[in-house]
């Protein structure tokens, strides 16, 4: 196998990786997991007394976008 | 904050070393800064090299100038904020114990070394890692205790997911950690003096592999990181797409450290090489504009918001200097613009569009939202100030990148221009004496950036002063974390 043969097979590995991490992240079945992650920035204002920011740091309606 | 005061779903925050952090971050933008307009002045008035030589020769304040506010400007503020990020989205106390206080005061101790060290003419002459091995291994002392405080903080994680944040900021910190020990690899002289491992086109590819993933590594990803907590907290939505998040992050990864090439175009490294680095330079705006666009869209339906806080306001601004440097830059990068471009000013305003646009305006956006966190307040001692300074940074920054932009194109073409009979058309010198006029502008430009950083110095003092009782609790919360049982 000559070195033009590797850089072609490497070209194609890449792109192969790229399609897989964009079936991983757009498959539906991970929508509400990512929905969970993606609010995790929120979480913890409720838990933690560290939170002067009150109603500023809430979110509103980001939900709503993930529907 | 004892023990008392932690119920089981109340986790007990480290917050006095992301203080520490956040105001020697402001610090030394200050001090960095204040070099950089002393350098921009000295470009417009030669006698300022005078003032104390050899010490303060432009030469040996250029590197002071970009080690300060590289590493210890945005450093200490990827350490407040990535601490801070980290323990709130993983909702548990910082592990390492000990290592916590050796990374802020070993950070501060190469800081101050470098400070030493580079007026006196101290340097291994690679350009972003200038400081001689001594320095270098305590560099690689505190940043391996960084990545075990990050990652040990990230394994007694509370929560099941690890949020994109905490991906960009380990892509940085392990990043970093590979590039710093690679580039460093010297054979000591004497104490204050060694020599590269590398030789010759390899050295300066070592070099610019290291370089250009400090830009995208240190200046981005972990900035990104930064993005990805503080714009969706500050506009209170979470991020726009969480997928996009996930498909850019690892496309830029994968992308940016084949580009440093780019830097080493028409030079003895292999054709070949330079090419590659042109194409994945290109190939990068995408992976870039990604996460711009996850930034700016976050806002979408909380517009309104950007009218009444400043703080936003820069964190919203800073994503739109980070898509016009990220198009500016695989443009640069493509070979025949490069032609144009290399060693011009251009690349200087290319840099700072980048540096004070995105790196510093997203770096000040987080820490006035950090500020009044970390002191139980509603706001800042004053809004009006932090939008102030909002609108100084805005137009120095354009400023500078405008006059650079100007300059850049005027020397590129008068270097290149050539009479009928194959001589030059312009000597060098009258390259420079076009410049002049840009250099000026320049210096005006870096010092409203830097009166902007003055105004917010004054607004944080201010602000930690006047700060809510129950902070003092936050303060006791020391370095010495409790055993957390999940």
């Amino acid at each position: 196998m000559d070195i033009n043969a590797l850089r072609s097979i490497s070209t194609i590995l890449v792109m192969i990786a790229f399609a897989g991490v964009c079936w991983w992240a757009f498959s539906p079945k991970r929508k509400k997991q990512f929905e969970e992650a993606s609010n995790l920035v929120f979480s913890d204002d409720v838990n933690t007394k560290n939170n002067p920011e009150g109603e500023a740091g809430q979110p509103e309606s980001g939900e709503e976008r993930h529907k | 904050m004892g023990s008392h005061s932690v119920a089981v779903e109340q986790p007990a925050y480290d917050f006095k070393i992301v203080r520490q952090f956040a105001v020697m971050t402001v610090i030394w933008g200050v001090v960095g800064m204040a070099v950089g307009v002393l350098i921009a002045s000295q470009l417009v008035w030669p006698e300022l090299n005078d003032i104390f030589q050899p010490y303060t020769h432009f030469g040996r304040l250029r590197p002071l100038h970009t080690n300060a506010v590289i590493f210890a400007f945005g450093g200490c503020a990827l350490f407040a904020t990535s601490y801070y990020v980290v323990q709130r989205t993983c909702q548990t106390k910082l592990f390492g114990g000990i290592l916590i206080p050796f990374t802020f005061w070993g950070w501060q101790l190469v800081i101050v070394l470098a400070a030493i060290t580079l007026p006196m003419g101290m340097t291994s002459a690679k350009e972003y890692a200038e400081l001689e091995w001594p320095i270098d291994i305590l560099i690689a002392l505190v940043w391996v205790s960084y990545a075990i405080i990050f990652f040990g903080t990230i394994a007694t994680r509370k929560t099941s997911h690890i949020y994109v944040a905490n991906w960009f900021y380990g892509a940085f910190i392990i990043t970093i950690a590979v590039l710093h020990i690679v580039n460093s690899a010297f054979i000591p002289v004497t104490l204050t003096k060694s020599y590269s491992a590398y030789a010759g086109a390899m050295d300066a590819m070592v070099q610019w592999w290291y370089g250009h993933n400090a830009v995208g590594f240190f200046l981005t990803a972990g900035f990104l990181g930064m993005m990805y907590y503080f714009v969706p907290k500050q506009a209170g939505r979470p991020v726009y797409s969480y997928q996009l998040s996930i498909v850019h992050f690892w496309a830029l990864i994968s992308l940016y450290i084949w580009a440093g090439a780019h830097h080493l175009h028409y030079s003895a490294l292999p054709d070949w090489a330079q090419s590659l680095g042109m194409v994945m330079s290109l190939i990068l705006l995408a992976p870039s504009w990604g996460g711009m666009i996850n930034g700016i869209m976050t806002l979408s339906g909380a517009w309104h918001k950007l009218r009444t806080d400043p703080t936003l306001r820069f964190l919203v601004v800073s994503l739109s200097f980070y898509g016009m440097s990220t198009f500016e830059g695989p443009m640069m990068s493509i070979k025949t613009v490069n032609a144009l471009s290399h060693d011009t000013d251009w690349t200087i305003g290319h840099v700072h569009s980048g540096a004070l646009g995105w790196v510093a305006m997203i770096s000040i956006g987080a820490v006035y939202h950090l500020l009044p966190v970390l002191t139980n307040r509603k706001e800042m001692w004053s809004v009006k100030l932090v939008n102030t300074h909002f609108w100084l940074a805005t137009v120095g920054t354009v400023l500078y990148i405008a006059s650079m932009w100007v300059n850049g194109i005027t020397q590129g073409l008068m270097w290149r221009a050539f009479n009928s009979d194959g001589s030059l058309t312009y000597s060098f010198v009258e390259s420079v004496a076009a410049s002049y006029p840009g250099y000026t502008v320049r210096v005006i430009g870096g010092a409203m950036f830097l009166l902007g950083m003055l105004i917010m110095t004054y607004n944080m003092f201010r602000t930690l002063g006047a700060e809510q009782p129950e902070a003092s609790q936050v303060e006791d919360d020391s370095s010495m974390p409790q055993t957390q049982t999940a």
